[in-house]
């Protein structure tokens, strides 16, 4: 008995032994040795190696072989520390989840500014109003099961009555079911405007009032002109396209309004302004805008090129599409599509006689762009 | 966005068709020659990226001399932020290689090698912008076997070297498979020539982030320079009396014992008053 226990003894350990050797034989397929860790960044699958790389250096010329071995092993162990994330199974896939990346890279456009508070956020946070939870469901006493507070299938549908009393002080002969459903589309609309009426405030632009557009039966001329020029103008093309009436005049006054000051008004201001004016006069130096500057530039060149490329066209017409004018082409043609280079001082080519007299030596680069 | 400039010749358009051919769908190769130059002027790059929304770009030209040079760079709010300007010197295409490619859109692993990468502020911002360039869209999460190339970057004596190869997942004895590689895409030989990298407020700037994506700290957790993990817990006032301890069956009070007690707490109260 004491021979086969001792026997077993040996038979054990060997056996662990030999457990021990298949473990490290089978990870040494996959590990690989490095002197430095890499640092690893799973959410971009990224990995960084820092090790020196003295196997390159002494290959010289052609290191294919070597760099395919050093790329070998740090994708194995990039792959070793993806293998290591929790797994899950999608629709017969392996799928890991990833980390989030925490490389940090600059981002694409700014950070987008806080908004404004709407009037309703406004209002809550002066009185000290919090929003309060509420359930998602809801019991129904009529149908006698719980349903959602709103959306299909809701507890309270008003638009399921099959019967609406008629109130005490009410026309009996009214439609009150019209009458719920008319006032619905009116809080629908009042809901529209106030959310227009945030956004507008947010972004400081102006909503287009519609004072005047609900057709009454008594409108006035004028309420009637001015709704038809709102009409006109609220198409895609912001009128362009329209058609008029065979005698039918422009209409007057759709410019922009100028704005002047009273006559009396701030005397410190006026005196201020025109001490300026007299300023400027006397230098020596000429004040440049530079973005009109370079509006007007660009508007000319623009309308330069159109001119010329009508012309080429109406000439190819004619003669039948003859090489000849060629020769007014001018030398180089600009930059595709793109706005040219508006340095004052840069390559500013023939172009017409520059904006009259007033030109600064290149200092800015070109102006900013039509606002 | 891919751009030619005045005079690419046909090695660095074939570069920008290949890293197109990489990039997809998300890249945009533009056909024509344009007359620019990024490092004088950054106007028409501003504006083909403000009219294709792009912010990542690469221009590609080629003089007596910079030959076959490439210009990778990327933009913050429509402006310039980095250029980097790189010389190609060695370039085997995706087509000289003939194996079979991966699908187009996977997302590529990245790796950089050598410690070149951190030593200067060109090479990290070099890195900085390669990764930016490369890697695809951000994902939760992503199918183990679907991941099919690989991307390698090896900085060497002012060289950088880019190469990207197939995987092969073969068995090894556990779980994590043994990685072949095979070349597959377009390897080229990069040489560092010049930059024109952000100022350092621009670059703050841009890598600003809103509130909402900042890690948020953990209340009541701490960890101290050893790794272990602290938690606080905060508990209301407790009447230690009537507290819910271990009961020794040996120390309980026997009935007796009770008795006595009862009456010498009423005899105490009767002395009191």
């Amino acid at each position: 008995m004491s021979l086969g226990g001792a026997m077993e003894g040996q038979s054990v350990e060997e056996l662990l032994a030999k457990a021990e050797r298949d473990e490290a034989e089978k990870l040494q397929r996959i590990t690989v040795h490095k002197e430095l860790e890499l640092e690893f960044d799973l959410g971009n699958l990224l990995a960084s190696d820092r090790n020196p790389p003295t196997g390159l250096r002494r290959a010289g010329a052609t290191p294919e072989a070597e760099l395919q071995a050093l790329a070998r092993d740090n994708t194995q162990l990039l792959i070793n520390q993806l293998w290591q994330l929790p797994t899950e199974r999608v629709e017969e896939a392996l799928v890991a989840r990833l980390p989030e990346p925490t490389t940090r890279l600059p981002r694409e456009k700014p950070v987008p500014r806080p908004r404004p508070l709407t009037r309703w956020q406004q209002f809550a946070r002066l009185k000290g109003i919090r929003p309060k939870k509420k359930t998602n469901l809801v019991w129904d006493e009529v149908s006698g099961q719980w349903r959602r507070r709103w959306g299909y299938q809701r507890a309270r549908d008003d638009t399921k009555e099959w019967l609406i009393e008629v109130p005490g002080g009410a026309d009996p002969l009214e439609d009150q079911f019209a009458k719920r459903i008319q006032a619905k589309k009116e809080r629908v609309a009042k809901n529209e405007l106030n959310r227009l009426r945030n956004l507008a405030r947010a972004h400081k632009m102006q909503v287009p009032s519609s004072a005047g557009m609900h057709p009454t039966g008594h409108q006035s001329k004028e309420e009637l002109g001015r709704a038809m020029q709102v009409a006109k103008v609220s198409t895609a093309s912001v009128g362009r396209f329209q058609e008029r009436l065979p005698k039918e005049k422009n209409p007057r006054g759709s410019g922009k309004k100028r704005k002047f000051q009273p006559l009396f008004g701030d005397f410190a201001a006026e005196k201020k302004s025109q001490l300026e004016l007299l300023r400027v006069m006397n230098s020596k130096k000429p004040q440049l805008d530079v973005t009109r500057a370079t509006n007007k530039q660009m508007r000319e060149e623009d309308q330069e090129e159109a001119a010329k490329r009508r012309k080429m066209s109406q000439k190819s017409k004619r003669k039948g599409g003859r090489q000849g004018p060629g020769g007014k082409r001018k030398g180089a043609p600009p930059s595709q599509g793109g706005k040219r280079n508006r340095a004052l001082g840069g390559r500013m080519n023939s172009g017409p006689p520059p904006l009259g007299s007033k030109r600064k030596g290149g200092q800015h680069q070109g102006g900013k762009r039509r606002r | 966005m891919l751009i030619k400039g005045g005079n690419a010749n046909s090695m660095v358009t074939q570069v920008l068709k290949d890293v197109y051919a990489l990039k997809k769908p998300y890249g945009v190769l533009y056909k024509k020659k344009n007359i620019t130059r990024p490092f004088e002027d950054q106007t028409s790059l501003e504006f083909f990226s403000k009219k294709s929304d792009c912010s990542l770009f690469m221009f590609g030209s080629h003089n007596k001399k910079r030959p076959n040079n490439l210009v990778i760079g990327r933009m913050y709010d429509y402006h310039v932020l980095d250029m980097i300007e790189l010389g190609i010197e060695k370039f085997v295409s995706l087509k000289d290689i003939k194996n079979s490619k991966c699908p187009e859109g996977t997302k590529p692993m990245l790796i950089f090698a050598g410690d070149d990468f951190d030593v200067t502020e060109d090479y990290r911002r070099l890195k900085s912008l390669l990764i930016d360039f490369f890697r695809g869209p951000t994902v939760a999460n992503i199918r183990l076997a679907g991941l099919e190339y690989v991307l390698h970057f090896t900085a060497l004596n002012g060289k950088i070297y880019f190469r990207s190869y197939k995987l092969l997942l073969k068995k090894s004895g556990c779980r994590t498979p043994r990685i072949e590689l095979e070349e597959m895409g377009p390897s080229l030989d990069l040489v560092l020539r010049r930059t024109h990298l952000a100022s350092d407020d621009l670059y703050k700037l841009s890598m600003k982030m809103p509130k909402a994506l900042k890690p948020k700290k953990k209340k009541n957790v701490s960890q101290d320079t050893f790794g272990t993990t602290y938690g606080r817990i905060h508990m209301q006032k407790q009447d230690l009396s009537k507290l819910q301890t271990r009961k020794m069956k040996g120390l309980k009070k026997r009935p007796a014992e009770r008795i006595t007690e009862d009456q010498e707490k009423k005899s105490k109260r009767i002395k009191k008053n």
